[in-house]
């Protein structure tokens, strides 16, 4: 069977699962969407909660861009890990006490304010409707690849399924949807890990062969890494920094704050029957996480190490990478390189027309590589390989078998659809519930905020599709982007509404505006006005990163802390929240008494 | 059962936030410390294949934090215990 019949099989095959558990658990069950945790096994809501949180950026892009990364690419692993430990310890077990369902309501009850939740609400929108377009990113690129498409195109397709799987999935006990997608998205991404270690290293467990030697040499993998890609002129693997050691420690902690602050994620933790299940729950879903995320790093190095074997034949050889006939010709080239220049994601330029592939760094500072090159005529590096790719290309690269490949594509599609579907609901929930119902027209009828609901997804959807064309980043570094957003904003007046009995709203709406504020204005002077391309207004803030060399994906930690220095200014000069409040934030901090989750106001 | 008559609220804040504090010190020490600030220390130690600090940063604060969250979990259902405000 040839591949393209494969990919349509096993793709098909997953989404009639997943629609048939759907309609299975609607028949089963007549527990509404919010409380569907309370009957699910604390190991398959951990599963569920997996599925939600790791989206396309997770499964898609992260380990592309740990393998361009080196070393600084773990910052994604810590800060997208270690925000769990955040959140099961200062915010999981008392949001659930406190019994609403959406972070709104919590900081519009605590805050005694409806002008605080409206604040929250426009924070909520902004970090989840970028969030969605890193996820767009990611579906276009597995939608291109799949259908054979530019990614233009894939993006347009991903919309329209995004939609019908939102609308569709979201009435239903998704739950059950999300185990299945777990379980699919799993194996999509460990099974090529675990052919491509045994291969490189004889070792089947990735993360054990990552730190294995490289089959047929006596260097251990991540030392021949390290040889390969600094003699062509990249950085070292296992050293080198995400900018400066200062940037890397911030960026790490704004995904980790960002973590603990994004609506979508802590809603799952509203749903557990308990106060004591909230704390396990955050620790069983890291669980099924880090399976997933201590493959990555493998995956990353040995698709390195096997993309550089692919056009330069000395990498696994042995000897000069820069010998003439070292270099793999053109036509030559392996079928997935042809079947990904289809999507515009990999290019090959033959700039010093020999007709073979040099892939190196041609801006390198490293003046042996460089003499080296210029010996050898290079002319130039002749392939861009785009860093969202190299998940999805991995089986291929590796020459891995037909259903393989089939999988991963089903694989990727899963993590950005269950991601997609589960912050459309938590912008529905926040505009409809929220917004219209909370502040504008508290009477609204049941039906109506239905149907502002849906609106609002289809407004989510087409807003982040369009600037998912443009997208402001790869998918991981425009998700981060969202990380920070959340982290500046929601995660620190949440964490004062819980650890602050004499907070009061006047200070925590300064503070979640200056955050909110700060943070956006450092990212769109880099990416521009809503990431709208040309808008970016650098030379006012003293060009790229001045602010001590940080990157706007790393801004959130700083956003933050101004926030709590913000709140808690303002905090000191206006007067005290009323005595009922400090009694309720007593309460909060007690397991005894939690009730069921209730979502009325 | 309880040694602080039920009532101890602040007991039992003080308690918790000082569980926190620990916790809290480990989960920095192990990312930022082993995985940042001293990665470049560290890597010349090796693991097997790995230098040390790189593996604090792609493998081990992962592993660490999975303990940590499910040491807590246990520490804080103890604390509840102690101070007669578990949930039945």
């Amino acid at each position: 069977m040839d591949l393209q019949t494969t990919i349509y099989l096993v793709v098909g095959a997953s989404f009639a699962l997943y629609i048939g558990i759907a309609i299975w658990a609607r028949a089963g069950s007549t527990s509404e969407f919010y409380v569907a945790g309370g009957g699910v096994p604390p190991v398959m809501n951990g599963m569920a909660t997996a599925a939600d949180w790791m989206s396309a950026a997770s499964f898609i892009s992260m380990a592309g861009l740990i393998a361009n990364m080196g070393y600084g690419g773990g910052l994604f692993l810590m800060g997208w890990t270690g925000g769990y430990v955040l959140l099961a310890m200062l915010l999981a077990p008392y949001l659930r006490k406190f019994g609403k369902f959406t972070v709104p309501q919590f900081i519009g009850d605590r805050f005694y304010s409806k002008t605080a939740s409206t604040v929250a609400v426009l924070c909520l929108l902004t970090a989840s409707i970028t969030y969605i377009i890193g996820q767009m990113t990611g579906v276009g690129v597995a939608f291109s690849r799949f259908l054979g498409v530019s990614s233009e195109t894939g993006i347009y397709v991903g919309m329209g399924i995004v939609f019908m799987y939102a609308v569709f999935g979201g009435m239903k006990g998704i739950t059950y949807t999300q185990v299945a997608q777990y379980i699919v998205l799993i194996f999509a991404y460990t099974i090529p890990a675990i052919f491509i270690s045994m291969n490189l290293t004889g070792n089947p467990i990735p993360q054990l062969g990552l730190g294995s030697g490289f089959t047929g040499t006596d260097m251990a993998l991540l030392t021949k890494l390290d040889q390969v890609v600094t003699e062509l002129g990249f950085g070292k693997y296992t050293t080198t920094t995400a900018g400066s050691t200062l940037n890397m420690f911030v960026y790490t902690m704004s995904l980790m704050i960002g973590t603990a602050g994004l609506p979508h994620v802590i809603m799952r933790f509203f749903t557990v029957p308990r106060v004591k299940d909230a704390r396990s729950s955050a620790g069983w879903a890291l669980i099924f996480i880090a399976i997933l995320y201590t493959t990555a790093p493998a995956v990353a190095a040995m698709a390195k190490l096997n993309l550089h074997g692919t056009v330069n034949t000395a990498v696994k050889a042995g000897g000069d990478l820069y010998a003439v006939e070292a270099s793999i010709k053109a036509e030559e080239r392996p079928d997935w390189m042809k079947r990904w220049e289809k999507t515009g994601l990999l290019k090959f330029e033959d700039k010093n027309g020999d007709g073979r592939i040099q892939y190196y760094n041609d801006k390198t500072k490293n003046a042996d590589a460089k003499a080296k090159a210029d010996a050898a005529g290079w002319k130039g590096n002749e392939l861009t390989v785009n860093a969202d790719i190299i998940v999805l290309a991995n089986p291929e690269i590796a020459l891995l078998p037909n259903w393989v490949i089939a999988l991963v594509a089903a694989g990727g599609l899963a993590a950005a659809l269950s991601t997609a579907a589960g912050l459309l609901m938590a912008i529905s929930a926040a505009v409809s519930h929220d917004l219209i119902k909370g502040v504008f027209v508290p009477n609204i009828s049941e039906k109506g905020e239905l149907l502002a609901g849906k609106i609002a997804m289809a407004v989510a959807i087409v807003i982040s599709g369009w600037l998912g064309l443009n997208p402001p980043g790869f998918a991981a570094g425009t998700v981060a982007l969202a990380f920070g957003i959340a982290a500046s904003s929601l995660f620190p007046a949440i964490m004062m509404g819980i650890f602050s009995k004499k907070m009061n709203k006047e200070g925590a709406i300064a503070g979640m505006l200056a955050g909110l504020f700060i943070t956006l204005f450092y990212v769109f002077a880099h990416k521009g006005i809503f990431f709208i391309k040309g808008t970016d207004f650098l030379p006012l803030i003293g060009g790229a990163n001045s602010f001590f060399g940080i990157t706007p994906e790393a801004f959130g930690a700083v956003g933050a802390l101004f926030n709590f220095i913000v709140a808690f200014a303002v905090d000191k000069v206006t007067k005290e929240p009323p005595e009922h409040i400090q009694h309720m934030v007593e309460a909060v901090r007690i397991p005894r008494g939690s009730k069921a989750v209730d979502g009325a106001h | 059962m309880s040694q602080h008559g039920g009532n101890d609220a602040q007991g039992y804040w003080r308690a918790t936030l000082g569980l926190l504090t620990k916790i809290l010190i480990v989960w920095f020490v192990c990312s930022f410390g082993a995985g940042i600030l001293f990665a470049d220390a560290l890597n010349t130690i090796k693991l097997g294949g790995y230098p040390l600090g790189f593996w604090f940063a792609h493998q081990g604060s992962m592993y660490i934090f999975i303990a940590l969250i499910f040491y807590y979990a246990k520490k804080m259902g103890d604390i509840d215990r102690e101070f007669d405000v578990h949930e039945d």
